[in-house]
């Protein structure tokens, strides 16, 4: 557990390092260059699946839908065995009771978005009674959402002490912080939003919605995981990343992962410190696993869409 | 005790993956290229070239004495009067294109044999030489028959035979520099490779043959130093066109100067890297990476004296540090290899006298704990810190893997060290601000000058250097201009 705010400095945020978005791409293509092969690609895949938090996030959601998808978070395909769970399961705080009772593995964690999300257009009060919710209905992890508005007119410090407000209600739940860094444009911003969710008390920094596009560029990623890992230079104390959206495929996922190697080492290589928000993604690393061990590609009807 | 196992995390080595070499064709000995032929030496003699990656031999090449360069002129001046002198430019052009192109069909094979020969990462001859390459051809094909508007007011006219001599660190990229625009400007060229590494140029003369150039308008002759002069003195040569050290450098100009000849030079370098306290440092840090330890530090334009400012300097180096763990030094054809092989015997042993020199100055050593291949010769990423402007390795070109790094309080101290060099060539400033960007390069004596980035090089853009670093440009229309009468 990490104290809620680092309250022995006072942090000026318009003063946060400068990124420079073309050196970045340099920077990036280089772990796009990366070639994985047999083992260390069989190792990247099952790392890759055993980081998803398995998402369904939309209007339309019923209960039964969140069940079926609770069931494939521990039952990815069992006709291939030695494969792991998911991290988690993400749903809206009202399907969190119906996740609750789905899941049998304590491995698999419930995380819950709240504070109004996506949009984060909500008073505090409502925001902090979204997130009480999520928790008294049995979810392990909150996924909140920043006011990007007030980040956007340079009202950092209430920025921050909303963070802070939620990280309180959270108790010992872990906080995933959502910068929708699709909405900040620049990696100066993105940037600036990883330092403050971190000095505020999030456990985790997370890229997007998956409601706004541009989401989890690895530009953005590696922005943040830089943000990462200067904190934990001065400080010692490590925060988790979770892209989201967007990573649709293995091959990202193992760029991805590659970029996280290389930045932050092979300690954030765990579902404890490093996350994928997705969806669509699980199907492909599993389609990767069983080519990679079988020797045979199979079609995505072999696959259960839950 | 699964929890235990999660917080931990793990160690993910990357497999080794690499590149096939089953696609390419080597023959085992290799003849000179004198007018559209390969033909046997003059002295019989040949010498081997290896793979410094592993010490193998990959073939026998011949060696050219004064009898082989002669006739290596004399083809390339009658092809010059009797063809290529008369052609049109657009003709010109075709056969330039004709090139570029087949190079790109045959990329991946001059890469391997690139990284076979010269022990570079096949992932830099891959991703840089050899687009480099085709692009150098296409870039000039395009200017074959625009002379003229290249040069307005100005009767254009070609030069003549030019004799060429390329260096190891670039093979088959210096070769392009100097063959595409002698050709395009309507000259023709004796070329010498690197004894180290001529297998390129010698798969370059086997592709200008398919092209169907006109026999003698390339010619390439392979062999040690003598034949490098015998180029230089031949009295028919009219220009004499040297990328290599600065010593060779002064010798040929000499050389040229007695004899009223047309000289371009592009020689060593130590330049400087500048970090000033409001640049994105992370960004900084790569850019550091990329311009010492790219190809090995076997650049001529390496930014291999690194300035930081004062208040970053700390932040600045355990950054690099950190970035320098996570390099992998090993065998050059592996796609995942970022630091591949020394040159050669020879410059190993250079690059290892000079950093026994800088730990006997008193700098100190930093090198990250990397595995390196048992066989063949490979060198540790090196930094040095605690160096003095005076100190010899801050001072003299090293070649290699091998970084000083000074700090500076203000800019105007920067830039008095920066020039305090006897070299002249490339220079790189990096800050987020523009005003302190442009004030800072147009006060640096350096022929080229990069702003937030490094080691990049296109061919419209020229390059070359001031002082020991040489004089003449190459690239853009600056290179078109140094074949021209």
């Amino acid at each position: 557990m990490r104290s809620t705010v680092n309250k022995t400095e006072p942090i000026d945020f318009s003063q946060s390092p400068k990124v420079d978005k073309v050196g970045v791409e340099e920077r990036v293509a280089r772990f796009q260059t990366r070639s994985l092969k047999g083992a260390s690609k069989l190792q990247g895949l099952k790392l890759a699946l055993n980081m998803i938090d398995l998402t369904t996030l939309e209007g339309k959601d019923t209960p039964n839908k969140v069940r079926q998808m609770c069931y494939k978070a521990e039952h990815l395909h069992d006709s291939h065995p030695g494969l792991p769970t998911v991290a988690a399961v993400c749903v809206y705080p009202s399907m969190v009771k119906v996740a609750r009772e789905s899941l049998r593995n304590p491995e698999v964690k419930i995380a819950s978005v709240s504070t109004a999300f996506p949009s984060g257009q909500a008073d505090l009060n409502i925001k902090l009674t979204d997130t009480k919710l999520a928790l008294d209905n049995g979810a392990d992890e909150i996924d909140m959402v920043i006011s990007r508005g007030k980040f956007l007119s340079g009202e950092y410090n209430f920025v921050f002490d909303e963070i802070a407000a939620i990280k309180e209600a959270c108790g010992k739940s872990r906080l995933k912080v959502i910068l929708e860094t699709g909405e900040l444009v620049t990696l100066d911003n993105v940037r600036k939003a990883s330092d403050i969710a971190i000095y505020a008390g999030a456990d985790f920094i997370k890229t997007s919605t998956g409601k706004i596009q541009p989401a989890a560029t690895m530009q953005v990623t590696y922005t943040m995981l830089m943000a990462i890992k200067d904190y934990y230079d001065k400080t010692g104390i490590m925060i988790g990343m979770k892209p989201a959206g967007g990573i649709s495929n293995a091959k990202l996922a193992l760029h991805n992962l590659v970029m996280v190697n290389e930045t932050l080492g092979g300690k954030w290589l765990t579902n404890e410190w490093f996350r994928f928000g997705a969806s669509s993604l699980a199907n492909d690393v599993l389609m990767q696993i069983v080519k990679q061990e079988t020797g045979i590609y199979q079609s995505t009807d072999y696959f259960s869409i839950d | 005790m699964a929890k235990n196992k999660k917080t931990e995390g793990i160690e993910w080595n990357y497999s080794s993956s690499l590149e096939g070499t089953s696609h390419i064709q080597l023959q085992k000995k290799y003849d000179l290229f004198i007018g559209g032929k390969f033909v046997k030496p003059h002295s019989g003699k040949y010498f081997d070239t290896i793979n410094p990656a592993t010490g193998e031999v990959l073939a026998a090449i011949a060696q050219a004495d004064e009898t082989d360069v002669d006739k290596a002129v004399k083809a390339a001046r009658k092809a010059y009067n009797e063809i290529w002198k008369n052609m049109s430019g657009k003709e010109r052009g075709k056969y330039l294109f004709r090139i570029a192109r087949l190079i790109q069909d045959r990329a991946r094979e001059f890469a391997v044999i690139e990284t076979l020969d010269a022990g570079k990462t096949i992932r830099e001859s891959r991703d840089v030489d050899v687009p480099l390459v085709a692009n150098h051809f296409f870039y000039y094909a395009g200017w074959a028959d625009k002379l003229e508007y290249a040069f307005p007011n100005r009767k254009v006219e070609s030069l003549g035979v030019a004799g060429q001599i390329i260096p190891w660190n670039f093979p088959l990229l210096m070769a392009a520099w100097k063959i595409a625009p002698a050709l395009a400007c309507g000259n023709t060229v004796v070329l010498k490779p690197a004894e180290t590494t001529p297998l390129t140029a010698l798969k370059l003369a086997e592709l200008i043959r398919d092209a169907g150039l006109p026999d003698g308008v390339v010619n390439i002759v392979t062999g040690y130093g003598d034949t490098g002069e015998a180029i230089v003195r031949h009295e028919d040569v009219d220009k004499v066109a040297f990328t290599g050290s600065t010593p060779v450098g002064k010798r040929i100009h000499e050389i040229a100067m007695e004899m009223g000849k047309k000289c371009t030079l592009e020689l060593g370098g130590k330049s400087a890297n500048i970090i000033l306290d409001d640049a994105p440092i992370d960004q900084a840090v790569e850019g550091i990476v990329n311009g010492i330890f790219f190809n090995q530090g076997h650049v001529c334009c390496a930014g291999s004296r690194l300035f930081v400012q004062e208040n970053v300097a700390d932040i600045v180096v355990r950054k690099l540090k950190d970035r320098m763990q996570s390099l992998i030094v090993g065998n050059p054809l592996d796609k995942n290899t970022d630091i591949g092989a020394i040159n050669s015997e020879k410059q190993l042993k250079t690059i290892h006298q000079y950093i026994q020199l800088g730990v006997e100055e008193g700098a100190e050593l930093y090198q990250p704990e990397c595995r390196v291949p048992a066989n063949g010769f490979y060198c540790r990423p090196t930094l040095f810190t605690n160096v003095a402007q005076s100190s010899r390795i801050a001072q003299e070109e090293i070649f290699g893997p091998v970084l000083t790094i000074q700090t500076f309080r203000t800019v105007d101290e920067v830039i008095q060290k920066a020039n305090n060099s006897p070299y002249g060539l490339a220079a790189g400033v990096w800050s987020d601000k523009g005003s302190r960007l442009f004030n800072l390069t147009s006060k640096l004596n350096a022929g080229v000058v990069w702003g937030n980035t490094y080691n990049r090089f296109d061919p419209s853009s020229p390059f070359g250097g001031f002082k020991e670093s040489g004089y003449g440009r190459e690239g853009g229309l600056h290179g078109l201009s140094a074949y021209l009468k």
